[in-house]
This record gives C-alpha cells, sequence and structure tokens, in this order.
C-alpha cells in the first residue's frame, strides 16, 4: 500500500473541493476501494472520506419516486419499508450481494461505481487495459469464465458487478451528480456508464472531482418485479447472469415489460430488444424464449463463458414466466 | 472421560483472544516486518535485480536476495518425509513456478515493506514452461516411489486384462480432479527472533520436529539452537506439515539484522508460495459378474508434478483395500509442469481418488440396475484384497446400513430426473469412505506435582482440532482426576518429541504416549507409596491399585496422589510415554488397519439454471473409540462440508499461459459458505480398535472428506440423469443436459 493522506469532508460542496486535487478519491464504505490499494490496483494520494456527508436519507418524491442517498448503507436501503414495497426489485438484488457485514458498510454511491471483479485486473502482474492502458487484456484467451458476452470489445471484456445497479437500470434510474462548479447535474443510469471500447478505465460519466450525491427512483414502473440471481454458491458471490424483470399482465397480454441484465456485461444491461419482443404479446413461454433470443442475439463467448449465452436465456424465460404468472 | 464431549479446553482462551498465534507473539518486543516478492513468471531465470528503489522507501532496514543468502542445505532424500528436509529459498537465479520468492523486504511496518515490495524492479529471462497438464498427458513418466517412502507407486494382484475382459458388464471411465490447496484460516506466519547464537522461532506449523529439522538443515544450523514455538495454530489441512518461504526467510533476515523480524503471507501469496493437491486424471475399469460381484478393478491416477519437486499423492492407493476383487491393479504416474510443488492436502489420495472411484461405482450400479448400498456391501472383502492380511476392525457394512436406515435410503427413486419440487430435480446420492490409519514415533511426559495437579508436555500441535482437550482427558483419565487439575502444554520443541498433527494421526499417536506416561506415573507412585512406611498402603499390592478422584486405592484402603508426591517428590514427578513407528508395530503389517464412512446426501438441483443446492448431507463413520464426541464430529462435519465444496466448487485455475493461477484469492476460489451447507449430520459408530494402538482410536480428522464428494456427485446424477465426471460439478457441466424450458 502507497502512502496517502486523508482528509473528512464536512459538507458536500468540500468534498467536491478537494475530491479535484490530483491524486484524490473519494471514500465511503470503503469495501471495494481499501481491497484494491492494499493490492496497488487503485493508488490515489489523497482520500476524501465522504461517508459522514449527510447524505444517508431516502426521501419520498413528489411524483411518487424516491430520492436514496448516496451514502446510505446497501442494507438500509434493502429494508427500507418503501424500496420493499414499491420497488422489490432493488431490495431482492441488494440483499443478494455480498454479505451482512458487507452491506452494512457499502454505500449506495459506492455500490454504483465499484470496479470489476476480473481477477486480471487485481493482479499488477497481468496485463490489463482497465488496470494499465495499453497494456494488454489477459483475460482474451485467459481464464474468463465471469466475463462478458454483450458489450465488450477487443480491449477489455469485464462485467460490472452490482446487483443494485442492475435493479435501477430496469427502473429508469437517474444518478444525481455534484461537481466542483457546485453545479448538479441528473444522469440516466443507462448513460452514466461507458462501454469499454477503446477505453475501458473510463467507466463512467463521472468528470474529476464530481460526486455521486443520490439516487432518484421514478415512480415504479407497472406490474410485478424481480430480481434473479444465477451463481456458484448459495450466497456471497458474484453473479454468472442475473435477471431483472418487470412485467404487467393482462388478460394473458403481457401489456409492459423491462429487462436487464446483470453479470454479463460491462454495465448493467438494459435489453431493448427483449423488452420489445415482450410488449403486447401474449405471456407464454414461447414468447419468453422469443425474447431470450433477441436479447442475446448479438451475445458472443469468450470460451470458458459461452455457457452463459443459454443461461441467460434460461434465467429470463424462468423470470418472466414468475413475474406474468404473479401479475 | 474419554470419548465425552468436554468442552474445549482451550475455548476461553480462543474467545478472549488469549491464544496467541505465530504473528501475534511479542516477548521479544517491536520486530521488523517482512514482505516476500514473488516472481512473475512462471519458469526462467533473473536476469537482474535491482533493489536500489526499494532500499531507499521509507522505513525500509534491508532487502535481501539470493545474492545475500548463504549457502543454505539441500533436502536429504533419505528422509521418508519431506517434511524434515531442508527447504532451500531463493538460493539462486532460477525460477521454477510463478510466484516464487526472488527477495525479501523488511521494513519497519508492514505497509512499508509491502510498498517498497512493489519496487524491487527484477528483469527476467523467461524460458518456455509447460502449464497445461491435459495437453501432455503422454509425458507422464511412473516414478520411482515410494510415496512417503512405504506406499508403493503401483500394484498389481491376479490379471487384470484377463479378469477385465471377461466381465459381462464393465466400466471405464476417466475423472478428472482440479488443483486445490488448504488455504487454512491462519496465514502462513513466522516470527524469528535471534537471541545469541540461538534462533527462536514463532511459526505456524503441524509439526514442531519437522519445522525445527527443515530450519536447521536449510540454515545449516544446529537443530538445539532452534526453539519452535507453536503453541496455537489457525488451520493447516496439511499446508502447514512443512514450513516454507515465511519461515526460511524471517530466518534469514532476523539472523542478518540481529533484530526479531516477522512474515506472514497474503492470501495471494498463500496460492503460490506453499503448496497445491495436483490436478488429476483418474482412469478407473470394473468389471462384474451380473450379480454385482467385481470381477476386476484398475485404478490408475495421472497427476501433475513440479519439475524439480516431485510430488505423488497417493491418490490410486485408495482402492486397495476398498473392495473384494481377484483382479486388480492401481498405478501412479506423473507429468512435469513448471507449477507450483505438491503437497498433502487434507486427505492426500482419498480426496480426489474417492471422487473417482465411487462415481465409478455409481455407474456400475446404474449399469447393473443394482441399489449402490447393495452393490457396496456385495463387494465387501474378508481379508484385505491387495496384503492378504486381516482387517483389524472393519465397519463400513455398518456404516452403510445404519445411514441407509437413518436416511430413509430405501425411499429414494433409482430412476434418475425423476422427483420434482417445483422448480427443483430431486437426487438422493451415497458413497462409501476408507482412509488408512498411520501411526508414527511420538512421545509426551507427565508430571504430577505435590499440589495434585498433572502437567501434560509434548510437542504435539493442536490446530483446531482439540488436541489441548482430548488430552486433557486422556491424562485425566489415566490418572483418576478431574479434567480441571491436568494442564496441557503443546508446541514446542524443548517438549517430548513427536510427529505432530498430520495425516490424521496425530490425535492417536499423542493420546497413546500420554496415555503410557500416565501409566508409567501410576506404577512410580504406587511403587513409592507402597514402599513407604509413612503411607497408609504401605506393605499393599500395587498390582491392586486403581486410580480416581485424586486418590489411589489399594483393597479399599487410599491416599490421595498429592500425599503421595509431596512426601515423597516435592518438586514434583513425572514419567515418559511414547509410540513406536508403524513399521516397527507388528499389527500394522499382520493386519489392515483402516477408518470407514458412509455418506448420504439429498441435493436439488435448479431444472433451468442447474444451480445445485445440497438439502441434507448425513455421514455414519467408524473410527475406532472416538476419543471426545464433540471434536470428533466437528472434524468429521468439517470433512463433510470440504467433500462438498470439492464436488461443487473448489478449483485452481492455472492459466496455461503464465503458469500462474488466476484464481488468487478466496473471492475467485470458492469454498463452501454457510447458505451453501444444508442439514448435515455425522454420526459415529461406538467402537474400539485394539491393533490400532491401546486406546482403540484412530483418525478422524480427514476421514469425514472421503467419499462425501461422490456422494454429492452421485446425488446430482440422480437428480438429473447427467454425470458429470469433470469435478468440481458447475452448473455449465450439467446445464446441457437439463430438459429444455417448456413452461
Ligand atoms: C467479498 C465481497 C463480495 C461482494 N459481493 C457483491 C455482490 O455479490 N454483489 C454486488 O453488487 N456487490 C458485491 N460486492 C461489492 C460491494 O457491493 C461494493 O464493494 C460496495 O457496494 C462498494 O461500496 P463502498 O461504499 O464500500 O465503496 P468504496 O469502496 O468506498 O468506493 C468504491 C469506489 O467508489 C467511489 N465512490 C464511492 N462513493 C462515491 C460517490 N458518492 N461518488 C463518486 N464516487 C464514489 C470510490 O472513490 C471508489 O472508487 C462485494 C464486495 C466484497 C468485498
Ligand atoms: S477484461 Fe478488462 S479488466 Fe480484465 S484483463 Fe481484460 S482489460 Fe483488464
Amino acid at each position: 500500500m502507497r502512502p496517502f493522506t486523508y482528509e473528512r469532508a464536512t459538507d458536500a460542496r468540500a468534498a467536491v473541493a478537494a475530491g479535484r486535487r490530483a491524486g484524490a478519491k473519494f471514500i465511503s464504505g470503503g469495501t471495494n476501494l481499501l481491497d484494491l490499494m492494499k493490492l496497488d490496483v487503485e493508488r490515489p494520494s489523497h482520500l476524501v472520506d465522504i461517508s459522514r456527508l449527510p447524505l444517508r436519507d431516502i426521501e419520498e418524491l413528489s411524483d411518487g419516486g424516491l430520492r436514496i442517498g448516496a451514502q446510505a448503507a446497501n442494507s438500509d436501503t434493502a429494508a427500507d419499508a418503501r424500496v420493499r414495497n414499491r420497488y422489490p426489485v432493488l431490495s431482492e438484488a441488494l440483499v443478494s450481494g455480498a454479505s451482512g457485514q458487507l452491506r452494512n458498510k457499502a454505500s449506495v454511491g459506492g455500490n454504483l461505481v465499484q470496479r470489476t471483479r476480473c481477477p486480471y485486473f487485481s493482479d499488477t502482474a497481468a496485463g490489463c487495459n482497465k488496470r494499465d492502458p495499453g497494456s494488454g487484456c489477459s483475460a482474451i484467451g485467459g481464464f474468463n469464465r465471469m466475463h462478458a458476452i454483450l458489450g465488450a470489445s477487443e480491449a477489455c471484456i469485464a462485467t460490472h458487478p452490482s446487483d443494485m445497479a442492475v435493479a435501477m437500470t430496469v427502473l429508469d434510474a437517474r444518478i444525481e451528480l455534484l461537481d466542483a462548479a457546485h453545479s448538479l447535474r441528473r444522469v440516466d443510469i443507462t448513460d452514466f456508464y461507458r462501454l469499454p471500447g477503446e477505453t475501458p478505465h473510463r467507466e463512467t460519466v463521472l468528470r474529476p472531482g464530481e460526486m455521486i450525491t443520490g439516487v432518484v427512483l421514478p415512480p415504479p414502473p407497472p406490474g410485478r418485479q424481480r430480481y434473479r440471481k444465477v451463481r456458484d454458491r448459495a450466497s456471497y458471490e458474484f453473479a454468472l447472469v442475473s435477471v431483472a424483470a418487470v412485467a404487467a399482465v393482462e388478460e394473458g397480454t403481457i401489456r409492459a415489460a423491462r429487462v436487464a441484465f446483470g453479470g454479463v456485461a460491462p454495465k448493467p444491461w438494459r435489453s431493448v430488444e427483449a423488452e420489445a419482443a415482450l410488449t403486447g404479446r401474449p405471456a407464454t413461454m414461447a414468447t419468453y424464449r422469443a425474447a431470450a433470443e433477441a436479447a442475446m442475439r448479438h451475445a458472443v463467448g469468450q470460451g470458458c463463458n459461452d455457457f452463459k449465452i443459454e443461461l441467460a436465456k434460461r434465467t429470463l424465460c424462468r423470470t418472466l414466466a414468475q413475474v406474468a404468472r404473479a401479475s | 472421560m474419554i470419548g465425552q464431549a468436554l468442552d474445549r479446553v482451550d475455548g476461553p482462551f480462543k474467545v478472549t483472544g488469549r491464544a496467541t498465534y505465530a504473528y501475534e507473539h511479542w516477548e521479544a518486543g517491536q520486530p521488523l516486518y517482512g514482505s516476500v516478492v514473488g516472481a512473475t513468471i512462471g519458469r526462467g531465470r533473473i536476469a537482474r535485480i535491482d533493489t536500489h528503489r526499494a532500499g531507499r522507501s521509507p522505513g525500509v532496514h534491508r532487502v535481501l536476495t539470493s545474492h545475500d543468502l548463504p549457502a543454505q542445505g539441500t533436502p536429504d532424500p533419505s528422509l521418508p518425509f519431506e517434511f524434515w528436509r531442508a527447504h532451500p529459498v531463493m538460493s539462486g537465479p532460477d525460477v521454477d513456478h510463478y510466484g516464487e520468492a526472488v527477495a525479501l523486504v523488511v521494513a519497519a511496518t508492514v505497509e512499508q515493506a509491502r510498498a517498497a515490495a512493489d519496487l524491487v524492479d527484477v528483469e527476467y529471462t523467461v524460458e518456455p514452461g509447460s502449464f497445461d497438464f491435459a495437453a501432455g498427458l503422454e509425458q507422464a513418466y511412473v516414478p520411482a516411489g515410494p510415496i512417503y517412502g512405504i506406499v508403493p507407486v503401483a500394484t498389481a494382484v491376479g490379471d487384470f486384462e484377463a479378469g477385465f475382459g471377461s466381465s459381462p458388464v464393465t466400466i471405464d471411465e476417466r475423472y478428472t480432479t482440479p488443483y486445490e490447496l488448504s488455504q487454512p484460516m491462519e496465514p502462513h506466519a513466522c516470527l524469528a527472533v535471534p537471541d545469541g547464537e540461538d534462533l527462536i522461532v514463532y511459526v505456524s506449523t503441524q509439526i514442531v520436529d519437522a519445522a525445527r529439522a527443515s530450519m536447521a538443515s536449510t540454515l545449516r544450523m544446529d537443530p538445539e539452537r532452534i526453539h519452535v514455538v507453536a503453541p496455537y495454530v489457525g488451520g493447516g489441512f496439511g499446508s502447514k506439515l512443512r514450513i516454507h518461504a515465511e519461515a526460511i526467510l524471517a530466518a534469514f533476515a532476523a539472523r542478518a539484522l540481529r533484530r526479531p523480524v516477522k512474515i506472514a503471507l497474503t492470501r495471494q501469496q498463500i496460492f503460490q508460495l506453499t503448496g497445491v493437491r495436483p490436478t488429476s486424471d483418474q482412469r478407473v475399469r470394473l468389471g462384474a459378474q451380473r450379480d454385482g460381484r467385481l470381477v476386476a478393478i484398475a485404478h490408475e491416477a495421472t497427476m501433475a508434478t513440479n519439475r524439480h519437486w516431485e510430488y505423488i499423492e497417493p491418490t490410486a492407493a485408495t482402492t486397495r483395500s476398498l473392495y473384494a476383487a481377484p483382479n486388480r491393479l492401481t498405478s501412479h504416474r506423473l507429468m512435469p509442469l513448471d507449477v507450483l510443488r505438491g503437497e498433502d492436502v487434507r486427505a492426500p489420495g482419498e480426496a480426489p481418488g474417492l471422487l473417482a472411484v465411487e462415481s465409478a461405482m455409481d455407474e456400475l450400479a446404474v449399469e447393473l440396475g443394482m441399489d449402490p448400498v447393495e452393490l457396496r456391501i456385495r463387494n465387501e472383502p474378508s481379508v484385505d484384497p491387495e496384503r492378504g492380511v486381516p482387517f483389524s476392525e472393519r465397519r463400513l457394512v455398518g456404516c452403510l446400513r445404519e445411514g441407509a436406515r437413518r436416511f430413509g435410503w430405501e425411499r429414494r427413486v433409482a430412476t434418475p430426473a425423476s422427483v420434482r419440487d417445483g422448480q427443483w430435480l430431486i437426487g438422493h446420492g451415497m458413497a462409501a469412505g476408507i482412509r488408512g490409519h498411520f501411526q508414527a514415533p511420538t512421545t509426551a511426559r507427565v508430571r504430577l506435582a505435590a499440589d495434585g495437579r498433572a502437567v501434560v508436555e509434548t510437542d504435539m500441535t493442536d490446530i483446531g482440532t482439540g488436541t489441548y482437550t482430548i488430552l486433557t482427558q486422556v491424562a485425566a483419565d489415566g490418572l483418576g482426576l478431574a479434567p480441571d487439575r491436568v494442564r496441557v502444554e503443546l508446541g514446542r520443541s524443548e517438549y517430548p518429541v513427536g510427529a505432530g498433527s498430520g495425516g490424521s494421526w496425530g490425535a492417536a499417536n499423542s493420546s497413546t504416549a500420554v496415555h503410557r506416561a500416565c501409566l508409567a506415573l501410576r506404577e512410580k507412585l504406587v511403587a513409592t507409596a507402597c514402599a513407604d512406611t509413612r503411607s497408609v498402603l504401605h506393605g499393599s499390592d500395587p498390582a491392586r491399585a486403581t486410580f480416581a478422584d485424586g486418590r489411589v486405592s489399594i483393597e479399599g484402603v487410599s491416599e490421595a496422589l498429592s500425599e503421595i508426591v509431596a512426601r515423597n517428590h516435592p518438586n514434583g514427578v513425572e514419567a515418559d510415554g511414547a509410540t513406536v513407528a508403524m513399521t516397527d508395530d507388528p499389527n500394522y503389517r499382520d493386519y489392515s488397519i483402516h477408518s470407514y464412512g458412509a455418506h448420504f446426501v439429498e441435493v436439488a438441483v435448479d431444472a433451468d439454471t442447474a444451480e445445485i443446492r445440497l438439502r441434507r448431507m448425513l455421514g455414519v463413520f467408524s473410527a475406532g473409540r472416538a476419543l471426545n464426541s464433540r471434536t470428533a464430529r466437528s472434524q468429521l462435519i468439517g470433512g463433510m462440508i470440504w467433500g462438498a465444496g470439492a464436488a461443487l466448487e473448489e478449483e485452481a485455475v492455472v492459466d496455461a499461459r503464465s503458469g500462474a493461477f488466476v484464481t488468487r484469492d478466496l473471492a475467485n476460489y470458492l469454498v463452501p459458505v454457510h447458505a451453501d451447507i444444508p442439514e448435515i449430520d455425522a454420526v459415529v459408530l461406538d467402537g474400539y480398535d485394539g491393533k490400532a494402538n491401546v486406546l482403540g482410536a484412530k483418525g478422524l480428522g480427514e476421514l469425514g472428506i472421503c467419499g462425501a464428494g461422490a456422494a454429492v456427485a452421485n446425488a446430482v446424477f440422480n437428480a438429473t440423469g447427467v454425470r458429470v465426471r469433470d469435478f468440481p460439478i458447475t452448473l455449465e457441466k450439467v446445464m446441457p443436459g437439463l430438459p429444455p424450458l417448456v413452461s
């Protein structure tokens, strides 16, 4: 671990001012950042501790939505009665992640920008374009069982590991950002994340010093919601594939549907193709299968992860069948 | 007293933080911290190593490379167990496997040491290495053996090919198992403290005597000058049978700097600097009559080994005493690679071997249309099928029957993929387990003080297994004392020497030695009392003495032990006891001595995603007499969970391009978590194996694993009809065999 200086931000404005310092990084729960610092993957020279900023509240919005403060703990967010009742997909996604201890410590803001779990990324001896631009991608042609089947590039095939962000994506969440000039902007979660392209080290649209202050959830979409996470063990493990699905079914016909995948792409993967193949169609397995095919039309395996394509299709079909039956 | 569920006597120390582990000793004051720099190539040479930047980094006291170390001893192959041999590290420019130590940074704080370690600049001449086990199996060779100096590499009885060729029903399959590592909770750690010409070594080790011998011969020191201290060890599972770079380098650095130096491996380094269970490719052939009786059985194992450090896991030896069959064959071959050294990992041999052979037996049962429990009972041998000698205490059939009864096995539906519970496909599987019992020379001393309290001393370790507790029970039983009058002192090289914890032999070895020491002490005490005119026992017959409640009684007359000691031995009185090597014990020549188990498992497999979740696990075991029913059960349950992990999750993946383990932390190298483990029970049959030792106890630290994984695999087959022979059984191997989604 390299030496670094540390300051505790007293308010949001001071935080973003401090965040502009060269080599500065925000630290919230530290559950991701500190691990990566010990491994010499993250090398900040200055830490701005934002964990005590008054951004922990979950507020009711006048349009029926919710605003979740960036410092709300993952566990508190999952347990919030309004989240559980109106956004069960989000609550389910949160509790499927990490462990009780980690969820108590982890913040909503930190969860959104946590780094990939690609094992080569955390091994400074391996080439990795995300960690060290231009050094190559060791996962291509290597052990890539956890890696992406959609949205990857020749430079990087890593997945985004968050469960929470997948649920937020299906809920059309908007990320609230404060920059050093003290201007506040809101970005759709799908626009918040970038695809790797040639620059996999640039993962989001966050500008230097810009801080996430909260997440705005619009009023819940019509229909039933569900988060289904498929993984190698029953708990405490990242998704091989996950599905966040919302569907409203009336008299056997799907009136509205939303689908997002986790564990398959460099960002939470909203599938407009699947949604188009579902809307207005009968709520049958044939429809779900067609939606799954549409969602995975451009999917490519990397060798060890080829199975994810079929797994994603199967997981989507079953999850849709469950939300449709329930609604 | 022996066998009772006495609470762990060291429990209060552990839960209050008073049990001191290797890295935590402070008697010697502020130490320096070492950080090991590992090679980032799999094979080649160090062309240039530049330590200037690291050396000038804040807090750094010294950077050591091979140039700075004195000549080291080399391993003496005449020592049967490699744990006692020298373990030279950083001894030259050659790199034999990825992650091998190339430099050590010693600094004032651990953070400074690690920061500076990143600044050591190494240039390598890379040589093409062989890292791909499956790619070159034809290059495998037959090692000379014997394994551990005693186990033959290959055996043959009858005419296997003829027997197999003429069998009406045959199975001929290949099974593969991955690299696995022990990964104990406590990392491998050492604090080395120079003390004049002596060296005090606080080290996390399973065998104190081996640590001392290995360190002495590597450092070319007189073993008497090395003092090993290891009172508490946070798990070993084979990976601490021998010491590694952390101990050798801490010792060199401490001697060079004349300061205490401590090193703990990081979790990632444990994947590179300890030892690995080799990956295996096993061919199992079974030939049977239609009534299920085996005519021929062959188990041929090919395994990886580091090309410079040969290690043979006795994988195929597993089958040698398991089932009757007139025609038999077992063999081991090694595939030389440039990967981490092979070492024993919990249940070496049986763990991978039973995955293969007990899967094959299940396949045979399916082929025959026979109940798999019945198939095993039908092949129960009356004498050891290879050695021809009788079994000491063989109760495999008892385990199978009792397990089947408790589990409700008769309700199992034999047809695969025919039981459903909503989304889940339900399956039941079983497997048998066997594990050799070993004995090694061990000594212990028991001293009785004038206040009537006893102290047991031996260099045996407690690696979390419960040694403190069982030796308390054995000594209390042996001297007729309450357990709170006994104190057990372990894990110091000053104490009587033993063979430590390993191969599940520690409990039986050390208990037998303590028991014998107690008998010797009793004799001394009785002889003293009967000859002492001041004693009420004067003139009584020593042969009729009994010991209970801190008193010795002869025909109704009794005297407190404390009085005898106080009167005759004001400074206390002591006696030693010992066990001998199994090669010097005729029982181990004249009998086949093993412990046994039978496993029954229920799994649920998601019909769409093939996620496998355990629902029930039951193991029934026979291991002679259990010394403490609770610690025995803990060991067995831990073993069963290990077996479940081996079946479903554990796999260290080597990147065939670099030779590095890609899965090098516990986020990527999966072991079971609580949520994976269902209702689980371990039952130990009451028993006594008088051929094993006078207490009738056999090892069970590894027994729980043996067969557990195969029972899981067989249950997965029963649930889905998909037979996976490539372990671990991850969902992508099962999913293609599942039915398509219909509704
Ligand atoms: C063992 C383990 C298992 C896990 N399993 C899962 C899982 O199954 N599913 C899952 O989704 N996650 C999982 N996680 C990840 C976990 O969810 C994240 O580590 C956590 O959410 C990060 O939050 P934090 O507050 O601790 O972030 P930190 O570690 O403090 O920060 C992470 C990053 O976010 C930046 N950051 C933090 N807050 C802000 C902000 N307000 N604005 C801008 N940037 C910010 C930091 O600078 C840093 O780069 C696991 C983690 C561990 C260690
Ligand atoms: S997939 Fe991305 S993160 Fe992983 S090695 Fe390649 S570039 Fe690095």
